[in-house]
């Protein structure tokens, strides 16, 4: 899994490509954790993502948690079975996925 | 008469042998055909069972993990069957997550073994001679 991170003025837009399991969440998750400040949006950029287990899920719930406080949050680009796996989980009524 | 091809995996029971537990089982399914879907169907609930052993069933120490596939040809189905020597753990006894609650509701947690139970036909928990027998059936 890679991410390719880019900020623009508060937006930080994530890219994140392969797998997002076990393994590779927690590595997500300190990207995350390094970045969040000044943050008033946050898009993830799903396209190239061609897994995620629940360990990803966590990371995005978790997210989503924290810029509740501090501004929005979005999904875009999720490929069909993806989607799947957010519709039921229920993700797709919590987050925003464009 | 059906035919039926075993494939047996013993493994560590350790998060770090994921992928080739996963690699595993991807073997034994290949030559179905199966869409993106049911790939990724069979690998989340893999994930989450595999995961749930490495990080639970030994506790602090370690262990072994055994996951055998079967393929039922005919049926066009493969049964994944978990086995552990740890603590006694039926991953079907616990209460599915509330998956109507808002983000701030939510909990983390226990989506792994509720997708599992939404993307396998079937699943059965035993505990037999002090192991822990997991088997999931998935149609192909």
């Amino acid at each position: 899994m890679t991410i390719e991170s880019k900020n623009e003025s508060g937006k930080l837009t994530l890219t994140i490509t392969g797998r997002l399991d076990t393994s590779t969440s927690p590595k997500l998750e300190e990207e995350l954790k390094a970045s969040y400040e000044g943050v008033t949006e946050l898009v993830f950029d799903l396209q190239k993502l061609e897994y995620i287990s629940s360990a990803g899920l966590r990371v995005l719930l978790s997210a989503q948690k924290t810029m509740n406080k501090q501004g929005i949050m979005k999904l875009i680009n999720a490929r069909e079975e993806i989607m799947e796996i957010f519709e039921i989980t229920g993700f797709t009524d919590i987050l925003t996925i464009e | 008469m059906t035919e039926k091809k075993k494939f047996r995996f013993k493994v560590n029971a350790d998060v770090n042998e994921l992928q080739r537990v996963l690699d595993f089982v991807d073997v034994c399914v290949q030559g179905f055909d199966c869409s993106p879907k049911t790939m990724i169907q069979i690998n989340v609930s893999v994930e989450e069972i595999f995961v749930n052993i490495a990080h639970y069933a030994y506790s602090d120490k370690t262990g072994e993990a055994v996951i055998e596939v079967e393929i039922i040809d005919e049926l066009k189905t493969a049964a994944i069957t978990f086995i552990d020597c740890g603590i006694k753990y039926d991953p079907l006894a616990k209460p599915d997550p509330d998956v109507t609650l808002s983000a701030k509701d939510r909990k983390i947690g226990g989506l792994g073994i509720f997708m599992t139970k939404k993307f396998m036909d079937e699943l059965l928990y035993e505990y037999r001679d002090g192991q822990n027998v997991f088997c999931m059936k998935k149609k192909l």
